[in-house]
């Protein structure tokens, strides 16, 4: 089997008090049904917790779903918590983010950033070339 | 640490078995990853861990969707890890057959242990023809290898695959819910098969001591098919979520190991868990020959003028010369 024949593991989760799961859901089944392996962790999780779980995972790519106006420091909180435990992951964010913050996540380290009524089509190829992965599942 | 491609030869997988060996559980998890693929990066993980298998206690958790496999598995390997063990999960849910695709959520319950340390990891079955048998024991080797002890397999119990989960593990628990009591009835046969020990969960629900004296019931009428070995099953009553009946569960899976080492039964089961993995893997190999066999054209299709069973047995001398 070569490598791109494998499927995607992506980890999903909310960080800190977020109540808002709903997309993160919606998320997961898009990125099962293109086939993806989704390592589901849910609702208020911490940065340690996600952290592990990308690394006993083995992750491709770690996607975080915020709609509680924190995502200025919990966006660039996750890229550090990662890269100081050697995980060079990339990490995609959905839900609430106006546009004027986008700058300062793109610096940040923030592989990309979708918000609502993103496709299946939008959310699937956000995640598979974050993962390096392009045109293959 | 750069994962190896595969063919990147054995020394590589070695380091990473070191590596994981010593505690690095990047090296663990690629490890897992390497299983995962198959092939040759699987042999290789396979020959780099095989002198360190066989110290962990394998127990397997299976049960109905929702009984609270995962809410167990998180209450007990935190009170093992608290108590200065080193548990690992394995925990397998299926793969969509359509996408390949699969949501893996039993993390969502093992907060706790992860906090507490616990390693976990989450396998999809990736449509192996042998379901659990061909999936998970290799993991487990990986787990057992890098000095995890306890390594807890959980499993979704439907049909088949409850009695999948007895080809990965020592101990196998099977958890029943209240409400589920025509569902036990109904799998009678199947779950006494292969339980080791009974857990009934949600003991704070209304129904809980029914479902036990039903298994009591059970278990009385039918001593004839229970496992070999360690006599009749026990019975905990847990509450999962508050950690309730935990520690007793705890204490009859660790009693279980024990009469499995005294009567000799444990190097039994193994023995026997090893020739049904060759022969999970056997049957996929020669599924996949069949599949070969009646798309190739050098091996000629099915013809008109035989009965499919005349057929098959035609294309089988092929196969097998
Ligand atoms: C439904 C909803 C709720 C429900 C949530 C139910 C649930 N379990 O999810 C309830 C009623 C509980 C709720 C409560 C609150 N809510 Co509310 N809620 C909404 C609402 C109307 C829709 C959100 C939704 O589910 N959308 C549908 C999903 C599918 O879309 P989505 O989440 O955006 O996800 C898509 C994309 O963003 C992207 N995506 C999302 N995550 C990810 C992750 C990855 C990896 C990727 C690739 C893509 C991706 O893909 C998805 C598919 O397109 C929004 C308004 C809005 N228009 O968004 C407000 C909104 C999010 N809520 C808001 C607020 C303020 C609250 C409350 C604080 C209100 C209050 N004062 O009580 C509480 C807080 C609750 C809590 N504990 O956190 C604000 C947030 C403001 C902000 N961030 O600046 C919003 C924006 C409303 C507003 N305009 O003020 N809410
Ligand atoms: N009331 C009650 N609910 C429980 C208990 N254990 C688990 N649950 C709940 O049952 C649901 C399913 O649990 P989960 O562990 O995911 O079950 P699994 O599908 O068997 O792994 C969750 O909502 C749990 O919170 C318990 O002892 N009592
Ligand atoms: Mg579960």
């Amino acid at each position: 089997m070569v490598d791109t024949g494998l499927p995607i593991r992506v980890v999903l989760a909310k960080l800190g008090l977020d109540g808002h799961d709903r997309g993160l859901k919606v998320v997961a089944r898009m990125l099962r049904d293109a086939g993806m392996e989704v390592v589901y962790l849910g609702l208020r999780q911490t940065t340690d917790n996600i952290v592990a779980a990308v690394e006993q995972e083995d992750a491709d790519v770690v996607g975080i779903s915020m709609h509680n106006a924190g995502h200025l420091t919990l966006g660039p909180l996750i890229v550090k918590a990662l890269g100081e435990a050697g995980l060079a992951v990339p990490v995609v964010i959905g839900g609430i983010v106006p546009d004027a913050d986008l700058p300062e996540l793109e610096a940040a380290g923030v592989a990309a950033v979708l918000g609502p009524g993103a496709s299946v089509e939008e959310v699937v190829t956000t995640v598979r070339s974050a993962a390096g992965r392009d045109g293959s599942t | 640490m750069e994962a190896p491609e595969p063919g990147a030869g054995s020394s590589a997988v070695a380091e990473l078995a070191g590596a994981s060996r010593s505690g690095d559980r990047r090296a663990t998890a690629r490890l897992l990853s390497l299983v995962e693929r198959g092939g040759d990066p699987a042999d290789e993980v396979a020959s780099a861990t095989q002198a360190h298998v066989g110290e962990a206690h394998v127990v397997g958790i299976t049960g109905a969707p929702g009984s609270g496999k995962s809410t167990i598995t998180n209450s007990l390997t935190t009170l093992l890890a608290e108590a200065g063990r080193r548990p690992a999960v394995l925990a397998v849910d299926p793969s969509s057959p359509l996408t390949g695709g699969a949501i893996l959520g039993d993390r969502v319950r093992m907060s706790g242990a992860s906090e507490a340390g616990v390693f976990i990891r989450s396998m999809a079955t990736r449509g192996h023809a042998g379901g659990l048998a061909l999936a998970v024991p290799g993991a487990v080797r990986v787990l057992d290898a890098a000095g995890f002890d306890p390594v807890v397999v959980e499993t979704v119990g439907v049909g088949q695959v409850e009695v999948d989960v007895t080809a990965a593990a020592d101990t196998t628990v099977v958890v029943v819910a209240p409400g589920w009591g025509d569902a036990v009835q109904a799998n009678k046969a199947g779950l006494l098969e292969v339980a080791d020990l009974f857990v009934v969960n949600k003991a704070d629900r209304p129904g809980a001591t029914d479902a036990r004296r039903n298994l009591d019931l059970m278990l009385d009428l039918s001593t004839a098919i229970t496992r070999p070995g360690t006599g009749r099953p026990s019975i905990t009553m847990t509450t999962a979520t508050e950690g309730d009946g935990i520690g007793e569960l705890a204490a009859a899976v660790a009693g279980h190991l024990d009469l499995l080492c005294e009567g000799g039964e444990l190097g039994q089961r193994r023995e026997k868990r090893r020739i049904a993995e060759v022969r999970a893997h056997l049957e996929h190999l020669l599924a996949g020959a069949a599949d070969e066999a009646l798309t190739t054209e050098g091996l000629q299709p099915v013809q008109a003028s035989e009965s499919p069973m005349m057929a098959a047995r035609r294309l089988a001398r092929k196969l097998l010369g």
